[in-house]
């Protein structure tokens, strides 16, 4: 059966996103997954939920996009028997979504090559399943031993470098195993999951209220973005529309953020290539972007300024000059700083062709987000699936196609450059007024609803079932680091063990959205 | 590099005048000799741990080395191994995963050591503990005096950079004491 027969009679779910939901079986699942993958679609999100309450067993959900929008699948899965149809042979970045839902509710993806445990380490016994409904998320286990089959590769000459969990730098911890010969990396391998703090847990027993403060810190670097496809998940179910005002709000906190983070890379991006002048002077330009934050809205990341039904802070008119000051100020510092890094020898020379991955790999992959647009993936939630008010603002999408380290820094000016423009165009559109949010006062019973939205990483989303008294049953955020970190497996391939800094960088993937 | 030195000079001096330590944010009575503070005082080392923060609080660890706060004006370094830290500055809540990681590198860390916990993770556990800040969940051993001692804590969602400093700087102050 045509995958257009099976999904003509699922419905449109309400909501700011295109989203059309149905149930299907094991052969439909995977028949539906390979069609949308035949016709240049994507995975976002694989996630399982435990429907034992209602007899129902369990379930598994995907959501897909492809140009027409967005496609959420859940396929039923038995009680006695957890196990569904692998489909990690059609999107590789399954495989350790799967394998993070067997971790945490004990569902098999059957055949799949890859059965080793991912998000669970030492911390509870491989029998014990966080989030099937019946286990306590405030017990505690003793520890036991941590025995993870990492690939070897041998061969005359090979050796291993184990990097981590704890780097020596300022970032979030992970392990990487490098298999080298002289300086050049043979194989990496990534353990992830040692920032793994039982968020999905946790959700279940919040308000939406107390919810939308913890979406905001699945990645703090992220926080709009989540917070805002939280409350568009909610609101979707919840039936309500935030006010225009509102609406504009968060989009100028989202580029906001877009700016803050691109700057605060494009600067360590000349540190790791020692050109010191660069992070300090992207780093004085943050920290104005930052400042400018903490004055009009009260923090310096904007954290829980995006709460469910609006906002929660307008913009005074008369402090819209501020904005567009700091605008023009970016636009000239940038024109010249752009041209330093372009002029630069020694930057050049190690930004160009370091840690390249081809359209084709890409493709192949799933690669998403900034990291994506460099390799030819053009992708982007705001052009593709415009909520308001980007439906309103003509997003210029920038992509390139060498897919290495000068690409994905080219790219980070281009989006500056394009997220000044947008704030500009907000500013215009921000007409003031009072009316700041329409509150979410109740939750329908057993609904589901999903909000998706372009971070400055790529696409976050975040699916959200609710119970039968229309409590949170479930909250499933996806990070796009989930499809982004085995890319830079392949990315480093080749290159030298000392520009493994520089090419993490060139993506900067979350470990703390990904670890959950 | 005309265009480099055009733009340094025409940036000029950013950095601000640094904080001044706050006895409020003490957690641990004075454990270490004036004598020894004094010998750390004007040049300290600190190897940060991410112990399972949200990332939040690495934001502004990282704005401590921007021009405006200058950390490294004032002799303090971030560096690459416990090994040669006087410091751990450490963000959590500590996940459980990072414990025997937490706990490693505290032991690998040369005495006398203090150790900052930054952010109200790090403080008590924050929203990812769901009962109190003592007892954590399944993943998250809450607070990081859960897991090694503590001797400054300083609280924020995240804590500025100008708080962190404070934290940092009572530290290594003797609050009074001898």
């Amino acid at each position: 059966m045509k995958q257009d027969e099976i999904t003509a009679d699922f419905p449109d779910l309400p909501g700011a996103l295109t989203v059309r939901r149905g149930s299907v079986d094991a052969s439909q699942f995977r028949d539906m997954c390979a069609q949308v993958r035949h016709d240049g679609g994507r995975l976002v999100a694989l996630w399982g939920s435990d429907e034992r309450a209602d007899d129902a067993g369990y379930a598994l959900h995907v959501a897909l996009i492809d140009s027409t929008g967005m496609l959420c699948l859940m396929l039923p899965v038995s009680a006695e028997r957890p196990a569904y149809p692998d489909i990690s042979d059609l999107f590789p970045a399954a495989s350790r979504m799967q394998r993070a839902v067997a971790d945490l509710l004990g569902l098999h993806a059957s055949g799949a090559d890859d059965q080793r445990k991912w998000l669970r380490h030492a911390s509870w016994p491989g029998n014990v399943h966080p989030l099937r409904k019946d286990f306590d998320g405030s017990c505690a286990f003793p520890a036991e031993t941590d025995a993870y089959p990492f690939v070897t590769v041998t061969g005359d000459g090979v050796h291993e470098i184990p990097v981590g969990p704890v780097h020596a730098g300022i970032i979030e911890p992970g392990h990487f195993r490098f298999s080298i010969i002289g300086d050049r990396v043979l194989r990496l391998e990534e353990r992830l999951g040692y920032k793994h703090k039982g968020i999905e847990k946790r959700f279940e027993s919040m308000s939406p209220e107390q919810g939308a403060k913890l979406a905001g810190r699945v990645s703090g670097d992220s926080t709009v973005a989540y917070a805002w496809a939280y409350a568009m998940a909610l609101e979707g179910i919840a039936g309500i529309t935030p006010p225009d005002q509102a609406l504009w709000m968060r989009a100028l906190f989202l580029e906001r953020e877009r700016v803050a983070n691109h700057l605060g890379d494009l600067g360590y991006l000349g540190n790791d290539v020692a050109l010191s002048f660069g992070f300090a002077q992207f780093w004085i330009l943050k920290e104005q972007v930052l400042r400018n934050n903490a004055a009009l809205f009260g923090h310096r990341y904007l954290m829980d300024k995006i709460i469910p039904g609006g906002v929660n802070i307008g913009l005074q008119m008369s402090d819209k000059r501020v904005i567009i000051e700091e605008c023009s100020m970016l636009e000239r510092e940038l024109g010249v700083l752009r041209s330093i890094y372009e002029e630069h020898a020694g930057v050049q020379d190690r930004f160009i062709g370091a840690g390249q991955v081809t359209p084709a790999l890409a493709a192949q992959l799933g690669l998403c987000g900034l990291p994506g647009r460099a390799s030819a993936q053009a992708w982007d939630a705001r052009v593709q699936f415009p909520c308001a008010p980007y439906d309103k603002l003509d997003v210029r999408m920038a992509t390139h196609a060498n897919g290495d380290v000068a690409a994905r820094a080219a790219l980070r000016f281009e989006e500056l450059f394009e997220s000044l423009r947008l704030q500009r165009e907000i500013l215009i559109n921000l007409i003031g007024g009072d009316e700041l949010s329409n509150p979410v006062k109740s939750l329908p019973g057993n609904a589901f609803g999903v909000g998706m939205v372009e971070g400055w990483r790529g696409e976050v989303m975040v699916a959200i079932h609710t119970d039968a008294p229309g409590r949170l049953a479930r909250v499933h955020p996806h990070d796009p680091s989930w499809q982004n970190w085995p890319v830079l497996e392949h990315a480093i391939l080749n290159n030298i063990v000392p520009d493994f800094p520089l090419i993490n960088k060139s993506f900067n993937l979350s470990y703390a959205g990904q670890d959950l | 590099m005309y265009q480099i030195i055009r733009q340094i000079l025409k940036t000029g001096i950013k950095t601000e005048t640094a904080p001044q330590a706050d006895d409020a944010l003490r957690v641990e009575a004075q454990r270490l000799q004036e004598k020894i503070l004094r010998h750390v005082g004007r040049a300290l080392t600190i190897r940060h741990v991410d112990a399972g923060s949200c990332n939040g609080c690495e934001l502004e660890i990282h704005a401590l080395n921007n021009a405006y706060y200058n950390i490294e004006g004032l002799g303090i370094r971030f560096v690459a191994s416990p090994r040669h830290a006087d410091m751990l500055l450490v963000t959590g809540p500590v996940s459980r995963h990072m414990e025997v990681a937490l706990k490693r590198t505290y032991d690998a860390t040369p005495e006398p050591r203090l150790v900052v916990a930054v952010g109200d993770c790090g403080c008590d556990g924050g929203l990812f503990s769901p009962v109190d800040e003592q007892s954590g969940s399944y993943a998250s051993c809450g607070k990081i005096a859960n897991v090694i001692p503590v001797d400054v804590a300083v609280p924020g969602c995240p804590p500025t950079p100008i708080m962190l400093m404070q934290a940092i700087l009572t530290a290594i102050s003797s609050g009074g004491k001898t």
